[in-house]
């Protein structure tokens, strides 16, 4: 079988740095490939070149056999690349009928024929297995839906070539399988897929080869069958890194957060709980359980209707996030880009953003200092490029990831909440995080984290609470915890688990 | 990785590095460029250019919308807009003017000025914070509400027959330089050390980066914004009490357009519509160069409409230009 999508000897450099460097790769028809590589690997350089986003300094690419230069987005489109991102790219005001249709609206008699755009649709959606009104709005659809319309959308099109990048993050475990049944259906249809994700199991799951990138450069390209995800991470990372989690060490302490009833009319009712110090609550759940929503109830950011908050006895009702990071509270957001970082600012400014209060003398900031924060962290975090003064947009997800850690830590919080700290977070800085955690609570810190990823919230938590449809269905722990007990549980199958310390 | 190493290194010496400054102020020093390019041709070719009375006119016309325009700024950078300015000029001397002549002493009738004028920035921020809308439409409104009432309060009619006090501020040199630019350079002073060196100051930014990532920060949006367009408010009432002082009268209809004199400004010194960028700095140069570009042009005899033609190319090419430089320097 001959290869649809071909790539010999690419190489490109941004000024001095050389993001690829003779990098090769094959698709047949039917395949599904999966690309990895750790942050930095060459894998977006890479994508963008064959979306025709950047232009390659040298190299070719053939799609069916031939040479073909892909000059521009638009030419990409018509050779029948596309690419399926995490942040959806749909209008989103607009119907899925509509985005579908997009620039090609059937008309009759000088009108646009909407029968003909809503049924052709439907028929479409309902092939590809997508149970939705195409009437709907996208802005009505949850994100995991908005990213099934937007794959949709591509075949729709007509792309023969699809990557996925990183199609999972925001998705729940069925959704992610619906996810899979259509890869499979492209599989079958003959389209190549290129997938590329940090989720091992995932390429185990559903990928044919793999292709293995490190620092710009071409590794090797394997059977999936023929390798385990052990000889994958030695090759991403070009050491052996051990167990992905490190060991944890277990010692919570008196309590200092206790929840009562929390309840909102929408979002979430009936939550009680206690954290206690140096230990850390995983919540565990599926999209839209309510996790995150109550999260940001008890960091001040939203409002909740009934229920008790107590600090040290003391019951708080916070208005605002700053009455609780007064208090010591710091808050990972799950959407990194749009919630916890000043994008088009550097470093240095991110990192200070919840500091500088303190970094301030009769109301002037004092440089040096924001300087000398900035850098411990940079230093102490591991953040690279190890420079204040380089804008957060221009970081890998790993390195924004730690500078949004920085930016809490610098405020010697005593609770912190992580909301999905690992999405879109490569291999290694994902051990640095994972390590950091421990090391928090060894100081004395309580966190909660919430994680879609099921290994890593049983390998990371004390305990773990799993929510349903805005409910808590229990607390596990940690020896009961298994991948099957909490799913069930989140699948709402199993109202109250043996619950061992439940509190 | 060599490189960021290398920089690091001399940003801890506390020396910094030609390529930090260029990245950091090279909007500036463009600007500056293009500033220069435009001074060398026209003392060249038209001998009043140069002259001290005809760079005194320069400074004097620059100054009043450079004003107008640091402030339009800081509104610029928290992502917001301000078209209400061109009417607090005009309400601003209105008032002052109105108080001076039924006999209030010009200190207290400047500051009653410039204190309506901060609460129709505090007015602005009312509706755009508490009302939930765009500052485009907030500030639309309030530009067309502040005009009906200078209006009203003049009755249309220009007001003169001001205090001499009042008015030998409008020709005094202090220094051999004149009053209006004093004015400024200590404004632009003051501002910059603020959106450099305060809380306020970073807090817009990270404001005009995104409100959701500055509030879960623990920045109170409210008192920001409200800050902010009460001091981009505040620059207009000066500029308003400086072109009074200037012109010798108060006309009800005096800064009409200069909104978009100041955005322009702005924006051609490096601020982004869309929030978090821009330098007191560079809206100084923007103003310097729109006033140097009509000045010249006048002098050389250019058509008063093709001088039009050309500044209004002049604001999308700087802008062009700016986009074009800072996209090459991230990717």
């Amino acid at each position: 079988m001959s290869p649809l999508l071909k790539v010999e000897q690419l190489s490109k450099s941004f000024a001095a740095v050389r993001a690829l460097s003779a990098v090769q790769l094959e698709v047949l028809p039917g395949e599904v490939h999966a690309l990895v590589g750790e942050n930095g690997a060459g894998k977006s350089t890479l994508i963008k070149i064959l979306m025709g986003v950047y232009a390659k300094d040298s190299g070719r690419i053939f799609i069916d056999g031939v040479e073909r230069d892909v000059r521009s987005p638009t030419k990409a489109k018509e050779l029948g690349l596309a690419a399926v991102y995490q942040d959806v790219m749909l209008a989103r005001h607009l119907s899925i009928g509509e985005n579908f249709f997009m620039g090609s609206l059937p008309q009759r008699s000088g009108l646009i024929d909407w029968g003909q755009v809503y049924k052709k649709a439907d028929e479409f959606l309902a092939g590809m297995g997508i149970s939705v009104d195409s009437r709907s709005l996208i802005s009505e659809l949850t994100i995991a839906r908005q990213q099934l319309i937007a794959i949709a959308k591509v075949v729709w099109q007509g792309a023969r070539i699809i990557i996925f990048d990183e199609p999972t993050a925001l998705l729940t475990t069925s959704e992610t399988d619906l996810l899979f049944d259509i890869i499979k259906r492209l599989k079958t249809d003959g389209k190549a897929v290129i997938y590329i994700s940090h989720h091992m199991e995932e390429i185990f799951a559903v990928c044919d080869r793999v292709t293995v990138l490190k620092d710009g450069v071409y590794i090797d390209t394997l059977q999936t069958r023929e390798t385990d995800k052990d000889q994958l991470i030695t090759l991403m990372v070009g050491r052996d890194v051990g167990e992905a989690f490190p060991a944890r060490q277990y010692h919570s302490g008196e309590a200092v957060v206790e929840v009562n009833n929390l309840s909102t009319t929408d979002r979430f009712q009936g939550i009680s709980f206690t954290l206690h110090r140096g230990e850390i609550l995983g919540i565990y759940g599926l999209v839209g359980a309510g996790r995150t929503e109550l999260v940001r109830a008890l960091f001040g950011a939203d409002a909740y209707d009934s229920g008790e908050i107590i600090l040290a006895g003391a019951s708080v009702r916070p208005h605002h996030p700053m009455e609780m990071i007064k208090r010591g509270f710091g808050l990972l957001c799950e959407d990194r880009k749009h919630q916890s970082l000043a994008l088009p600012l550097d470093v240095q400014t991110n990192i200070n953003l919840v500091r500088h209060h303190k970094n301030t003398k009769m109301g002037f900031i004092r440089r040096r200092a924001e300087q000398d924060l900035a850098e411990t962290y940079i230093h102490s975090l591991n953040i690279k490029p190890p420079s204040p003064s380089q804008k957060v947009l221009n970081l890998s997800g790993g390195n924004q990831q730690k500078v949004v850690i920085g930016k809490w830590l610098s405020i010697k919080p005593q609770i912190l909440f992580f909301d999905e700290p690992t999405t879109g977070v490569d291999v290694g800085a994902r051990i640095d995080i994972y390590h950091l955690m421990q090391q928090l609570v060894d100081d004395g810190k309580a966190m909660i984290v919430i994680s879609s990823y099921l290994p890593e919230v049983i390998a990371l938590s004390d305990r773990i609470m799993v929510m349903y449809q805005g409910r808590s269905m229990g607390i596990v722990d940690r020896k009961n915890a298994n991948e099957e007990t909490l799913l069930r549980m989140a699948s709402g199958l199993e109202p109250i688990a043996d619950s061992g310390l439940v509190s | 990785m060599a490189k960021a190493d290398l920089v690091n290194a001399e940003l801890r010496r506390g020396r910094t590095d030609r390529a930090v400054i260029f990245r950091r102020y090279g909007t500036e020093l463009t600007l500056a460029a293009i500033l220069l390019c435009l001074f060398i041709p026209l003392s060249i070719l038209t001998p009043v250019f140069l002259t001290a009375e005809n760079l005194s006119n320069l400074i004097k016309q620059s100054a009043i919308n450079g004003i107008i325009a640091i402030g339009m700024t800081i509104v610029i950078i928290t992502g917001g807009i301000d078209l209400s300015v061109g009417s607090i000029v005009g309400l601003s001397g209105v008032v002052a003017a109105l108080l001076m002549t039924s006999g209030t002493t010009p200190i207290i009738a400047v500051l009653v000025a410039l204190a309506v004028s901060f609460a129709v920035g505090l007015l602005n921020a009312f509706m755009i914070r508490e009302g939930g809308i765009a500052p485009f439409i907030a500030t639309l409104g309030s530009m067309t509400m502040v005009r009906g009432l200078v209006q009203l309060l003049t009755n249309a009619r220009t007001i003169a027959g001001l205090p001499d006090s009042f008015l030998s501020f409008g020709n005094a040199d202090y220094l051999f330089l004149p009053s209006q630019l004093w004015v400024w350079a200590i404004l632009a002073v003051i501002l910059t050390i603020v959106l450099t060196r305060t809380r306020f100051g970073r807090n817009i930014y990270a404001i005009g980066s995104s409100n959701e990532v500055a509030r879960l920060s623990g920045i109170s949006l409210r008192f920001n914004l409200y800050l902010a367009y009460g001091l981009g408010a505040l620059m207009a009432g000066i500029g308003g009490i400086v072109l009074t002082a200037r012109v010798r009268m108060a006309a009800p209809t005096a800064g009409s357009g200069y909104e978009l004199y100041a955005i322009a400004a702005a924006v051609v010194g490096g601020a982004s519509l869309s929030g978090a960028s821009g330098t007191i700095m560079g809206s100084v140069l923007g103003a310097l160069i729109m006033t140097t570009i009509a000045s010249g042009g006048n002098l050389l005899g250019v058509d008063a409409f093709a001088l039009q033609i050309a500044i209004g190319a002049l604001i999308v090419i700087a802008v062009w230009i700016d986009r074009v430089r800072k996209g090459k320097s991230t990717e």
